[in-house]
């Protein structure tokens, strides 16, 4: 090692930087994870704190809101994987059967313009949609007659809508990826096919789809494995700290955060946060081992 | 196959045949989601326009009944607090993505650079944190020991690396420059220094501009250092003062109250979607000239996987 330092002394130099980094914002994390077994103070810190066992995560796992979190987070997260990558699909195969240069790179653009949006200007586009007094929804439903919902205070319709927002968001960066992956694909492949008398329908399904199924489900998979954690810059910014809403929205991670910040327990925060971070972990192990078996060069490691 | 045994026919069919059904139902379900795509932008826009009176009565509209500048002059009027906030999330951008991309691509050409044998250990270093990631208390706990709250270093600082996804993306477009390349230079002579910045980096250009543009776009966007870190009002990043401007009314009061005179509604729902505006006007501006880089961006990771 020393040697090799001799050896490229600039090399190390430049990685330094980056080494300091990660070494500081994610190994001296670590220690830090103690906190869950302990009731921490600020004052007496990690290694003065009472040591009190499991007691945390006793409270978590036992009160009902474990299950809830977890549902929610989960189940929000596998409908987020799987809608947007159907709608992305979808529209990735349309785009790339319709001709015309300029509609497919308009199109394209606009597709991709939710994504450069913050969750907090997303708010305000969901705010002016289905406020229960101006909101363009309920406008429209007072119009035809039906009696307007108040959505703000119904916990009901909040996963289809948060499904709707992230294909809204996220469809068009997954276009652009799958779009790649057909232009990578060999074009005499759909050539032949075209002339053996195949339709266009044909085509699509028996050669370009079977042939994106790598790309798909690298993605998925790379998804899957983050499905622990939950989306906190859009839950917490389209819900906020709006309690009738919980049922049906409240992930993991605005569960921490509102322990952290509004309860001001750490430790509570900590106990499942690290839970979190188990699980998180297994999947993300787990999602990576299948994906380096299933495909070559298709996992991060 | 018949077809082609006459010249004229077939191009005329062609000509026919291309508009098919299918075509119909592709060109429309595309516009129609690229409408939605856009369409939420026009109403806040438009909101942003309307009359306050015309609101409170119809509620929002694509078609209002009257328009009026107010939210307008008022936020550049009394708008004091978002310029700040403008003032600090520009500073944020430009010295946080200067900086991250400095260190992403240094650590980057040292992982590509095969004369480093500790490369694959220096790899996994980073690779861990991508998949093991204790959370946001130890995070915030980091935080503190180092001084970073409520100071302008809280905000550019934890997000540097915002995740090690990008080191590895560019560390794979440098994998991918060819070694004879590196040989050659280092037969007339060259050390690390020149290949470092005659070659691997002008070779980089563009994975580096795509990083750039992650980057920009994720300190422009961000507001979770602020939530976090952050509590004086003066130093709100712009996306953190519009999820206050949300969430606490008296802001919006605070905005009003400077250029009140008694009697006179309030335009608090135009003034909201005048402030979106004001926030997304440059990344709208920008857009047509950013977003290429982010597709290529997408396209060098998405087909590396």
């Amino acid at each position: 090692m020393i040697r090799d330092i001799r050896k490229n002394p600039f090399s190390y130099l430049l990685i330094l930087p980056a080494t300091i980094y990660v070494f500081l914002f994610g190994y001296c994390t670590l220690p830090y994870l103690v906190i869950a077994f302990q009731k921490f103070n600020y004052k007496q810190g990690i290694f003065h704190s009472e040591f009190v066992g499991l007691k945390n995560f006793e409270f978590f796992f036992k009160s009902p809101k474990f299950l809830e979190v977890t549902f929610n987070t989960v189940f929000l997260n596998f409908m987020f994987i799987g809608f947007v990558i159907i709608f992305a699909l979808i529209f990735s195969l349309m785009l790339n059967e319709a001709r015309g240069k300029i509609f497919r790179k308009v199109t394209q653009s606009t597709l991709l313009l939710p994504n450069f949006m913050s969750w907090v200007v997303v708010s305000y586009i969901v705010y002016a949609l289905f406020a229960s007094d101006y909101g363009i929804v309920n406008v429209f439903l007072k119009s035809i007659g039906a009696s307007p919902v108040s959505w703000y205070s119904s916990p009901g319709p909040w996963r289809v809508i948060l499904v709707l927002i992230k294909v809204w968001k996220d469809t068009g960066m997954q276009v652009v990826i799958y779009l790649a992956a057909i232009t990578g694909i060999d074009t005499s492949l759909s050539e032949a096919a075209k002339v053996d008398g195949a339709s266009r329908l044909q085509t699509i399904r028996h050669i370009i789809f079977p042939l994106m199924i790598p790309t798909v489900s690298i993605l998925a998979l790379l998804s899957i494995g983050k499905i622990f954690y939950g989306d906190f810059g859009m839950i917490y910014g389209i819900i906020g700290d709006n309690g009738v809403l919980y049922p049906t929205t409240d992930v993991i991670d605005t569960y921490v955060f509102r322990a952290m910040r509004k309860t001001g327990d750490p430790s509570q925060a900590m106990a499942v946060g690290l839970y979190q971070s188990l699980m998180g972990f297994l999947f993300v192990f787990g999602s990576n081992w299948i994906a380096s078996k299933k495909t070559d060069g298709g996992a991060l490691f | 196959m018949i077809g082609s045994k006459s010249g004229r026919i077939p191009r005329r069919r062609q000509k026919l045949q291309r508009f098919t059904p299918l075509d119909f139902v592709i060109y429309v379900s595309i516009l129609i989601f690229s409408l939605f795509c856009v369409l939420p932008f026009f109403l806040i826009l438009i909101v942003s326009f309307t009359d306050e009176a015309s609101i409170v009565k119809n509620g929002y509209s694509f078609f209002p009944e009257t328009f009026s500048l107010k939210a307008y002059t008022m936020v550049f009027k009394n708008g004091g607090a978002i310029f700040q906030s403008y003032g600090i999330s520009i500073l944020i951008t430009v010295v946080g993505t200067v900086l991250a991309v400095c260190i992403t691509s240094m650590a980057a050409f040292t992982l590509a650079n095969k004369s480093v044998q500790c490369r694959k250990g220096l790899s996994f270093f980073f690779f861990f944190t991508m998949i093991f990631n204790a959370g946001i208390v130890p995070w915030y706990m980091v935080c503190r020991t180092l001084g970073l709250v409520d100071n302008l270093a809280s905000l550019i600082v934890p997000g540097l690396m915002f995740n090690a996804f990008n080191l590895f993306l560019v560390r794979n477009f440098m994998n991918g420059i060819p070694d004879s390349l590196l040989e050659s230079a280092k037969l007339d002579g060259a050390n690390e220094i020149v290949i470092a910045f005659r070659i691997y980096f002008p070779l980089s250009i563009p994975v580096l501009a795509a990083v750039t543009l992650f980057y920009a776009l994720g300190y422009w966007n961000d507001w979770w250092n602020a939530i976090m870190l952050i509590d004086n009002n003066k130093l709100y990043p712009l996306q953190y003062f519009l999820f206050k401007l949300q969430s606490e009314i008296k802001m919006l009061r605070d905005l009003q109250m400077q250029s009140a005179s008694a009697g006179v509604t309030l335009p608090s729902e135009s003034v909201k979607m005048a402030t979106v505006i004001v926030t997304i006007g440059p990344i709208i501006f920008l857009y047509p000239f950013l977003q290429k880089y982010f597709v290529k961006g997408l396209v060098i990771g998405g087909v590396k996987g």
